[in-house]
């Protein structure tokens, strides 16, 4: 490591240290005001009197202050839960927003200052550390990958992995504790859409300061690979603009909240009534939003995937691709290549996309009947109950939190939705394969191993066969680290995929019997 | 039912033994006291470098074996009686056979130096090797690797991962000309200097120095050059695995003698890889051909005499491939390091990317007959074709495309290629065919 990489990963753990401190910055006091402004008028009739222990109090942490705040809520929940009057029960999470409006001290009064000490150092440190590494020889990079305790599951990894995991846990389910780090955005999000930051701000900005930090990192490490390069900045663009600028102006001007290059069923809550109403009610431009989502689904997913396989997403578009290419990358190894896992991807994946199939189904029943029920189902308790294991745990929870344990895709391969449709277009009725050149495989293993979704390259490659398998998500990483040339992704006539391996591989003249 | 046994867990003697299951019910057994499992030898460099652990470098998972019914046994067979068909165990064991296939790889050269056996000189062939490098190159400060062939590069580019300095010694006056062309070989030479290594060409080694330890602490070069270092890779090649077989029944020269077969004079006994010899080598090739390629073709020609379709070795278009730290090298057919009377060549080398593709072809008929590309993925089946066709190289050149191997985006380097040829005989130019544009491809 050369000194100035040393100095820009202290400046990055610095900058990192600084972030995790701000979390404990500052105190909290209950004002009349916070409530007022934050609460439906009914839940403050209801939540004021129960908070009244709290009002002027000081908490100095945001964990004291959501806990002691939350559990009045939940106690009173209780209470019209066993006096079986659930249509009273509070769903709306008024903790965030609360414990924002009661946020005292430096960090609200500083907040531009701890901003540039945390997320600027770290920027600034990850940057040196980065670039410098444009002056090695252009190539494949993997030295040491196995015996860094970072990306060979050792202890840094492990540390990683749980700090993501209850990053997550936070923002799904407690943002409220992560509070002070939503303050420091909220100057970015009013210049953006004029609104305060919320969790999903919070989440979009990191996530797009990732792409595009670890996408220039991906940048440099591929600069022999033009692929690379362009599939890069591809997911860099699509996540900079389409998931977090585009969406944040579409508020500013009164434009319905719209990702466009997300779909269905990823976008698991686009049939959801509540979307549906926005758009419906929003003009051209709603209605065009509509149907922009609906024509990607039945027209751009299987056209493109015929064309091209299902990479044109999963590996140039999709947001959970983007970051699994770019912060995942150093992951990419961990995905488990078994015979056994991939038995398990497929009852999963596919598992997951009839789940969402059946729970959009009984929305769009529940949407234009008015009945919640189905049969003795209620529809919204399968559409929380999706949202709740597939949105938030799965996607989220498992999906990122896991990378530095068991790969940069574990969502992109046991749980997409999306994946499991592109995926069968691409295996039965697409043009994309990985074409394996003749005999030259000397099966060493670099396919496999950096194989991101477990696919066992070598083995289609070392018996001659073309690699045809649905999950592939042709991010081109088996033909980069080939060190014989063995492997390249091709868009050709579908017949002309070679299935089955050939009897006799090139080179060998013997006759042929089969 | 016929017990077949196979010595040797390498690529010669697995192919063997997944085809012979393909095609019959025979009981096999496979033996190697190297490692339980198959494992690729030429990843070896990548454990070291970290790319990979040595769980990646298996090809088959471990329950493959017991599913496809292939016994494995992990031991060293120390002698065989040929005329019982008994294996002798290095413990009392022995173990019956009913057909032998000898798979018994190679063992490294070793010319006689004054302090070969040192401790921190070693070569680089089995997993002990890799685990004994390991350990030698745990504390040290410079390496020098002797040999100028493709196992001296990749100790080299192991080496420079653990930030060791590496001196090269390559005896002849560029890097693997034995091999390489003399413009090829100038390339590689100035990749590998690039990479930092020290190249010192024209140079052998003379003898290695012990320290009072019994350790290596300096080399002499014959021209009396003494070099500080405390690790040596002798990686000068190569020779059939014999050891087992010396004073044997068994007809051995430089390797175990086959005919085109497989057969080695005694019946029942076949042997398949590296550690064979053949007596009568097709034309173009060479009697003992050690390379990952050679030893596959080998394995599935056997399977099919064992299993009753008597069948000869039979190599098509010469192929292979290396990588030397950056650069990819492919080869197909015939490109000699010396070009042959009745041939003529064409080069071409972009010197800014250090890409290079040459073209050997006859001059009486101008048919091709072996490619070199560096830098560029050529197609394998398309070469395959173009040689056994004897396509004339303005054919070849003019279609160039169908030959491109390079992931999409890349680079074309066709039409240079075609200007510089036509350059080069401005008498004779030839136009490419033109190339189906974006739209075209799409409905191809
Ligand atoms: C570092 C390295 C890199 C290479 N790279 C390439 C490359 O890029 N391309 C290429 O074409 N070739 C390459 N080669 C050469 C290639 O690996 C060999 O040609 C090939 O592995 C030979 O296979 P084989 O099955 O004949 O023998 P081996 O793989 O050597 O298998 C023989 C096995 O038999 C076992 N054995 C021998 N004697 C006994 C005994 N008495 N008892 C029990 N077991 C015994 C050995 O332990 C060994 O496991 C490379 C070789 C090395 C060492
Ligand atoms: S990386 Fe290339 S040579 Fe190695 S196993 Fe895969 S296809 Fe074969
Ligand atoms: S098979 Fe290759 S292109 Fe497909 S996902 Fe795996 S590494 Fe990427």
């Amino acid at each position: 490591m050369q000194t100035i990489q040393k100095i820009g990963l202290g400046l990055f753990l610095t900058g990192f240290a600084v972030w995790i401190v701000t979390l404990s910055l500052g105190q909290f006091v209950l004002t009349e005001n916070a409530l007022k402004e934050n609460l439906k008028p009914e839940h403050y009739e209801l939540i004021r009197p129960r908070v009244q222990n709290i009002i002027g109090q000081t908490y100095s942490t945001a964990f004291g202050f959501g806990n002691a705040f939350r559990a009045e809520v939940e106690t009173l929940n209780e209470e019209f839960r066993s006096a079986q009057k659930y249509d009273q029960v509070i769903y709306d999470n008024y903790s965030l927003p609360v414990a924002k409006a009661s946020s005292q001290g430096t960090i609200i009064q500083q907040t531009g200052l701890w901003f540039w000490l945390s997320f600027g150092l770290a920027i600034l440190g990850a940057f040196l550390y980065i670039l410098p590494n444009r002056r090695k020889h252009p190539g494949i990079k993997n030295d040491h990958i196995y015996h860094s305790p970072a990306t060979s599951r050792g202890w840094i990894g492990i540390v990683l992995g749980s700090f993501l995991i209850l990053f997550y846990i936070a923002l799904y389910f407690y943002p409220e504790y992560v509070v002070n780090w939503i303050i420091l955005v909220d100057p970015l999000s009013q210049a953006l859409s004029g609104n305060p930051a919320s969790q999903w701000f919070l989440y979009g900005f990191l996530y797009t300061l990732a792409v595009v930090i670890m996408g220039i990192r991906m940048l440099i490490k591929y600069r022999h690979s033009p692929y690379q390069m362009l599939r890069s900045l591809s997911v860099m663009f699509f996540q900079t603009s389409f998931a977090f600028l585009i969406p944040e102006i579409l508020i500013r001007l009164n434009q319905p909240y719209y990702d466009f290059k997300n779909i269905w069923p990823l976008d698991y809550d686009f049939f959801f009534e509540f979307n549906l109403n926005t758009l419906i009610s929003n003009g051209t431009l709603g209605l065009f939003m509509l149907g922009w989502g609906i024509a990607l689904i039945v027209i751009a997913v299987p056209i493109f995937s015929y064309f091209f396989g299902k990479r044109w997403y999963c590996s140039w578009v999709c947001g959970c691709g983007g970051l699994a290419e770019t912060l995942g990358d150093p992951y990419r190894q961990l995905s488990d290549k078994s015979l056994k896992s991939w038995k398990i991807e497929r009852y999963m994946v596919h598992g997951v996309l009839v789940f969402a199939i059946v729970m959009t189904a009984f929305v769009l029943y529940t949407y234009f009947t008015g009945q919640s029920n189905v049969g003795p189902i209620d529809s919204y308790t399968v559409r929380s109950a999706y949202g709740f294991w597939i949105g938030a745990l799965f996607s989220g929870v498992v999906g990122t939190g896991f990378y530095p344990l068991m790969g940069n895709r574990v969502w992109c391969r046991f749980g997409c939705p999306l994946a499991a449709y592109l995926g069968l277009v691409q295996r039965f009725k697409s043009r994309f394969r990985i074409t394996t050149n003749g005999g030259q495989c000397i099966s060493c293993g670099n396919c496999s191993t950096y194989c991101e979704m477990g696919i066992d390259v070598r083995w289609y490659a070392q018996r001659g066969q073309d690699i045809v398998r649905s999950s592939c998500v042709g991010c081109g990483i088996c033909s980069s680290v080939c060190p014989r040339g063995v492997l390249n992704l091709e868009n050709a006539d579908p017949n002309s995929r070679v299935m089955i391996a050939p009897e006799l591989m090139t080179g060998n003249e013997m006759p042929k019997i089969g | 039912m016929k017990h077949i046994v196979i010595l040797g867990n390498g690529i010669s003697g697995i192919t063997a033994a997944r085809h012979i299951r393909k095609h019959s019910d025979f009981r096999i057994t496979v033996i190697s006291g190297e490692t339980e499992h198959f494992f690729s030898r030429t990843a070896l460099m990548y454990i070291y470098m970290g790319h990979m652990k040595y769980q990646h470098t298996k090809p088959y998972e471990d329950f493959f074996w017991a599913k496809n019914r292939i016994e494995l046994k992990k031991a060293w067979v120390k002698t065989i009686d040929f005329d019982t068909k008994t294996l002798h165990f290095e413990t009392p064991e022995t173990m019956q056979y009913d057909q032998l296939i000898l798979a018994v790889g190679s063992s490294i050269n070793r010319f006689g130096w004054p302090g070969q056996e040192l401790a921190g000189v070693q070569g680089l062939y089995s997993y002990q090797d890799l685990e004994l490098m390991e350990a030698n190159t745990a504390a040290v400060t410079s390496a020098v690797i002797v040999g100028g062939g493709l196992i001296g590069i990749e100790m080299a580019e192991m080496l420079l991962t653990r930030n060791i300095p590496v001196t090269f010694l390559v005896r002849e006056k560029s890097y693997w000309n034995n091999v390489l062309p003399e413009e090829e070989s100038a390339l590689i030479g100035r990749h590998i200097e690039e990479h930092g290594v020290k190249l010192r060409l024209s140079t052998e080694l003379a003898e290695i120095i012990p320290d009072e330890n019994g350790r290596v602490k300096a080399i002499k070069t014959t021209t009396n050059e003494q070099i500080e270092c405390q690790f040596v890779g002798l990686a000068v090649g190569v020779h059939p695995n014999l050891s087992l077989l010396k004073d044997t029944k068994l007809e051995t020269d430089r390797g175990i003698l086959v005919n085109e077969f497989l057969e080695t004079n005694l019946p029942d006994v076949y042997a398949i890889g590296d550690c064979v010899q053949h007596r009568t080598p097709q034309q173009d090739r060479k009697s003992v051909e050690q390379i990952w390629y050679t030893g596959r073709i080998m394995g599935e020609t056997v399977a099919r005499t064992i299993c009753g379709e008597r069948t000869a070795y039979q190599p098509g278009v010469f192929f292979n491939s290396a990588k030397f730290f950056a650069i990819e090298y492919q080869t197909y057919g015939q490109v000699p390091a010396r070009l042959p009377e009745e041939c003529d060549t064409f080069y071409w080398e972009n010197k800014e990317k250090q890409v290079a593709l040459r073209l050997n072809f006859r001059k009486d008929n101008q048919a091709l007959t072996g490619v070199n590309g560096f830098g560029i993925r050529l197609r394998h089946e398309v070469f395959d074709r173009w040689i056994k066709e004897k396509k004339p190289i303005q054919q070849v050149l003019a279609q160039l495309h169908e030959a491109h191997f390079d992931p999409e985006f890349f680079r074309r380097y066709e039409p240079e290629i075609v200007a510089d040829y036509n350059e080069k005989h401005p008498t004779t130019p030839i136009t490419q065919v033109r190339q189906p544009n974006f739209w075209e491809k799409l409905f191809s």
